[in-house]
């Protein structure tokens, strides 16, 4: 799931999360603002092959909390 | 050459599709070979026969999610089925809607919060989640249903008024915001159409509103559903941010 997860992370964001050892956060890391999180969402839902809730986008503050959402969907 | 109106693959979502303009644009729709998914509200029952009668006569596959348009998670179980069966979603129909009129002064806080909720909110969800599924697609036409009221007001509909307004405000923001993922976002606004809805009309107003048509006769949800097949369509392809009004020249 993780190797998922960061692929996403590097194709939108252009960043390695590694699994978490690198700290990233909406609306601080760079890239990751209203649109950039768009393009995270889809690309999640792409790679899990699922539809997000609402709930669930909105809560995806961090990169643990994307891991965290994630895996009700894996 | 390939008709350009043939929807055949193609998956498309009638919320209100129960009856009158909803009713006929799923048809119309099915006709051209698309995939349905139709919404009605509550009654669970009226729309399972819709689906059952509709998906026979054209024989295309139709399902059904029945739920109140104005909670959101209608439009969303409707999206979901549509990525659960077919994977996709090309059209977005946001046609439910209710008509409560009254003069200012004399509308209660329930019927302006019902006609804002499903009429402006119910399309708001709808284009929301619709978004979602068309851009993994990389195409989607998302219609929603304006009113002629909406575009120059009327006495007697002051709520209903604001939130057909609403709808193409909401569809020209949509329109920019989702343009680069080739969403096309539009809004038909429909002048008076011989639906449920304009059969309670006292025969004195029924005149009066009739006289003030240029084309002098009714509209049907038929001439509807054909400007809702022309924006679902190919024959459409360069078309977004658009109202299109269809009046027969209708004055208010």
């Amino acid at each position: 799931m993780h190797d998922k997860i960061d692929a996403v992370f590097k194709e939108v964001l252009n960043v390695d999360p590694k699994g978490g050892a690198i700290t990233l956060v909406y609306n601080e890391t760079e890239g990751w603002n209203s649109v950039g999180h768009m393009m995270l969402v889809a690309g999640l839902e792409q790679a899990f092959d699922c539809m997000l809730e609402m709930d669930d986008i909105l809560d995806m503050s961090s990169y643990e909390k994307v891991v965290e959402i994630m895996a009700k969907y894996a | 050459m390939l008709d350009p109106l043939a929807l055949s693959g193609r998956v498309a979502i009638v919320t209100g599709a129960s009856r009158g303009i909803g009713r006929a644009i799923a048809e119309t729709l099915a006709a051209h070979g698309a995939t349905l998914i139709l919404n009605g509200r509550r009654d669970g029952e009226a729309i399972s026969r819709a689906s059952r009668y509709i998906s026979e006569k054209f024989n295309v596959p139709v399902s059904y999610v029945a739920g109140d348009i104005s909670q959101a998670q209608t439009s969303a179980n409707l999206v979901k089925d549509a990525f659960t069966r077919h994977k996709r979603l090309d059209i977005y129909v946001n046609n439910a809607g209710v008509l409560i009129d009254g003069l200012i002064g004399m509308m209660p806080e329930h019927d302006i919060d019902a006609t804002l909720s499903i009429n402006l909110a119910g399309v708001l969800h709808g284009v929301q989640s619709a978004a979602r599924l068309m851009q993994r697609g990389g195409r989607g036409s998302i219609i929603n249903m304006s009113s002629i009221i909406g575009r120059f007001g009327n006495t007697g509909q002051l709520v209903y008024s604001a939130s057909k307004a609403g709808v193409i405000g909401a569809t020209l923001a949509a329109a920019k915001e989702l343009a680069p993922k080739n969403i096309r976002v539009n809004a038909i606004a429909p002048g008076f159409i011989d639906t449920d809805m304009v059969r309670q009309i006292p025969e004195a107003k029924f005149a009066e509103r009739l006289a003030s048509i240029g084309m002098g006769r009714i509209g049907t949800p038929q001439d509807i559903a054909n400007t809702a097949l022309f924006l679902a369509s190919d024959l459409s392809s360069y078309v977004t941010g658009q109202v299109l009004g269809v009046d027969g020249g209708m004055l208010v």
